[in-house]
């Protein structure tokens, strides 16, 4: 089925590089700063705001081009730059996944969720807004140790507000790299994609905090959860594991769902040394480790398909092969979903099951180093799980689990299996104590 | 043209193996500047922490702090600064290092370097401090520098800082900004 995505090439009749071209402009401005904007730059503008002749967002966007053009600069005007990218890359995202549905077979949800309340510490907003500002004045070539650090205080501060946490986590993901690039002048090769898509996302996290759904107003759902496997997202202070399953209500057909778990964490717990910030969700964790399914009681279900984690509410199921999961019920479950504010590409991360050879390229790049599947085990696999995923112009399956021969004998391997700490002995030594070391560090340093 | 042949002529692959699978490892350098999930970090490497719980390359300097190996309540605070390599060392109270004296580095500021490379690589280290050894040997050769008592007090907070992010509570309210930090690093 896979095979279909391919069958344009990059998928040019989507016009997907002419709407991206469009935003270059705006990426092409923050790394060198909206403070000086020559002729050529002022034209591209002014091509940008053409371009939404006819949408609501006009009028706001033809207006920030024309100040800024003449170096005029308010937060407002940042803002509709970078809701104008933020609008661009949210209609690739719906081509792309339409795409991806068509290719699966795959029957999508329509969105029903409400947004739920706004932050409430204006003051810290504003904090975040205003050194966005500054990036964007300076442009990333600009960016030096004084300019980063200048965030500091502010992202501590809201990293202390759950209101704020995504915000938080993104701008201190965002300052980790420009102070390690930091003086930028001399970088050899700016991320200029990545580091618009990151500042645009912040700037509008940082006008209400994101207004995500509340678990306290979703639906809440009984049944029965069967895991597929988990991602892993990581930067220096934070970790999330995302599981993906398939729930089965009764009340309805199976559903695509997925759950998330977030900690703080430090640069130095790295690897399989990261469970041990885990183990606050045992049911969940036992559950990814020894392959079970899971009956959940009244579990808050958002709009986005997220289940919003409750441990408590969770008990282990019967042994349940993730694999049979993805060969029996994948293709049948309902996809969720996709809020209208996170519609972009990079946030596409759609379950498939692989078998034989694959029509899209499995990449091995986003292999978590706290689990135990390796690149040599996804070479010699004959099946797979993963996630459909697109950037820089190309589709990629990562895997998140693989049945593989080793030593003539099929095994399967998730990145999970070491939910419950490593079981293999020698990446069990190298995990090492780093959390307990520094939890007693803190204990005889910090709470003095 | 077949689908698959397709994805061979479009998509440049670093094969790595003919198993049942074609297996590739996306070239994250190519499209570097238009990739979201461009590679700008490489994740620190695991170290032991017990001896120098904390490590960084930050304002201008080398600086951590380093566990006492007589008493359990008391940590150095040492670091090196940037192309000066002025060298300092004192508790965290503020008590200079008693092995600090002259241009030769304590044992503290000795287990900070080695830490330091371990856990971001020498040739990173390196030029930061810009320290320039020939090959083969240890960074500590490389070092110049004076006795220049350098302020304990902010690394000193700083690592309470980077301690306290242990403290914050975890969460289940999913963070779709993490999509753009993908965790990487296996074997």
């Amino acid at each position: 089925m896979l095979a279909l995505l391919d069958d344009a090439g990059a998928g040019t009749d989507l016009g997907l590089d002419e709407a991206l071209d469009l935003v270059a402009v705006v990426d092409d401005g923050l790394v060198h700063g909206f403070a000086r904007v020559d002729d050529e730059r002022a034209t591209a503008l002014a091509a940008l705001a053409g371009a939404f002749a006819g949408s609501p967002l006009h009028a706001r966007i033809a207006e920030a081009v024309d100040k800024i053009a003449v170096g005029s600069i308010a937060d407002d005007h940042l803002l509709a730059l970078a809701a104008a990218r933020i609008a661009v890359f949210g209609a690739v995202h719906d081509a792309l996944l339409a795409r991806a549905d068509a290719a699966l077979n795959r029957a999508r949800a329509p969105w029903q969720g409400a947004p739920g309340p706004a932050a409430s510490a204006a003051n810290l907003l504003a904090g975040g807004r205003s050194w966005l500002r500054e990036l964007a004045i300076t442009g990333w070539r600009g960016v030096d140790h004084d300019l980063v650090t200048a965030s500091s205080q502010v992202i501590e501060a809201m990293l202390a507000d759950p209101e704020l946490r995504r915000l938080a986590v993104l701008l201190d993901g965002l300052a980790a790299e420009l102070r390690a690039a930091s003086p930028i002048a001399t970088l050899e090769r700016v991320p200029v994609r990545r580091w618009a898509d990151l500042w645009s996302r912040a700037l509008l996290l940082a006008q209400d905090g994101g207004r995500a759904q509340r678990a306290a107003d979703a639906e809440t759902v009984s049944g029965r959860l069967l895991l597929l496997g988990a991602d892993v997202h990581e930067h220096g202070t934070a970790f999330q594991l995302q599981v993906h399953g398939v729930l089965e209500t009764g009340a309805s057909g199976p559903r695509l769902v997925r759950t998330s778990v977030t900690v703080a964490k430090v640069d130095t717990i790295v690897g399989p040394a990261i469970w041990r910030l885990l183990q606050g969700h045992p049911v969940l964790m036992t559950a990814l480790a020894e392959r079970h399914s899971l009956d959940l009681t009244e579990m808050p279900l958002l709009a986005s398909g997220d289940l919003v984690w409750r441990d408590a509410q969770a008990k282990a199921g019967e042994p349940a092969d993730p694999f049979a999961t993805a060969r029996v019920l994948l293709a049948g479950a309902l996809a969720p979903a996709v809020p209208p504010l996170e519609r972009h590409p990079a946030r596409i991360a759609e379950p498939v099951f692989v078998e034989g050879e694959s029509a899209v390229p499995i990449d091995t790049t986003r292999l978590p180093a706290c689990g135990p599947l390796t690149a040599q085990l996804v070479a010699n696999a004959s099946a797979c799980i993963g996630l459909l995923r697109w950037d820089a112009g190309r589709w990629t399956v990562q895997p998140i689990a693989v049945q593989a021969r080793v030593k003539k004998k099929t095994v399967a391997v998730h990145t999970t299996d070491w939910a419950l700490g490593p079981t293999d002995a020698k990446a069990a030594k190298a995990a090492g104590d780093a959390v307990e070391v520094l939890r007693e560090r803190t204990g005889r340093l910090l709470r003095k | 043209m077949s689908a698959y042949a397709v994805t061979l002529a479009t998509i440049p692959l670093s094969v790595l193996s003919y198993g049942c699978f074609r297996t590739t490892r996306v070239d994250l350098d190519l499209d570097f500047e238009r990739r979201s999930t461009a590679p700008l970090l490489a994740p620190v490497q695991p170290r032991k922490l017990a001896k120098v719980p904390f490590v960084e390359l930050a304002d201008g300097r080398l600086q951590g702090v380093v566990s006492s190996g007589s008493d359990i309540a008391r940590v150095y605070v040492s670091s090196i600064g940037a192309g000066s390599h002025g060298l300092s060392c004192s508790t965290n109270n503020n008590r200079p290092c008693g092995g600090l004296h002259g241009s030769w580095p304590c044992k503290h500021l000795q287990a900070l370097l080695d830490e330091a490379v371990l856990q971001y690589g020498a040739e990173r280290v390196a030029r930061y401090l810009r320290i320039e050894v020939e090959e083969g040997e240890s960074l500590v050769q490389g070092l110049h520098g004076q006795h220049e008592p350098a302020p304990a007090a902010t690394v000193f907070s700083s690592f309470l800082r980077h301690l306290a992010y242990l403290e914050l509570p975890g969460s289940t309210d999913p963070i779709p900004e993490l999509h753009w930090f993908p965790a990487g690093g296996a074997r």
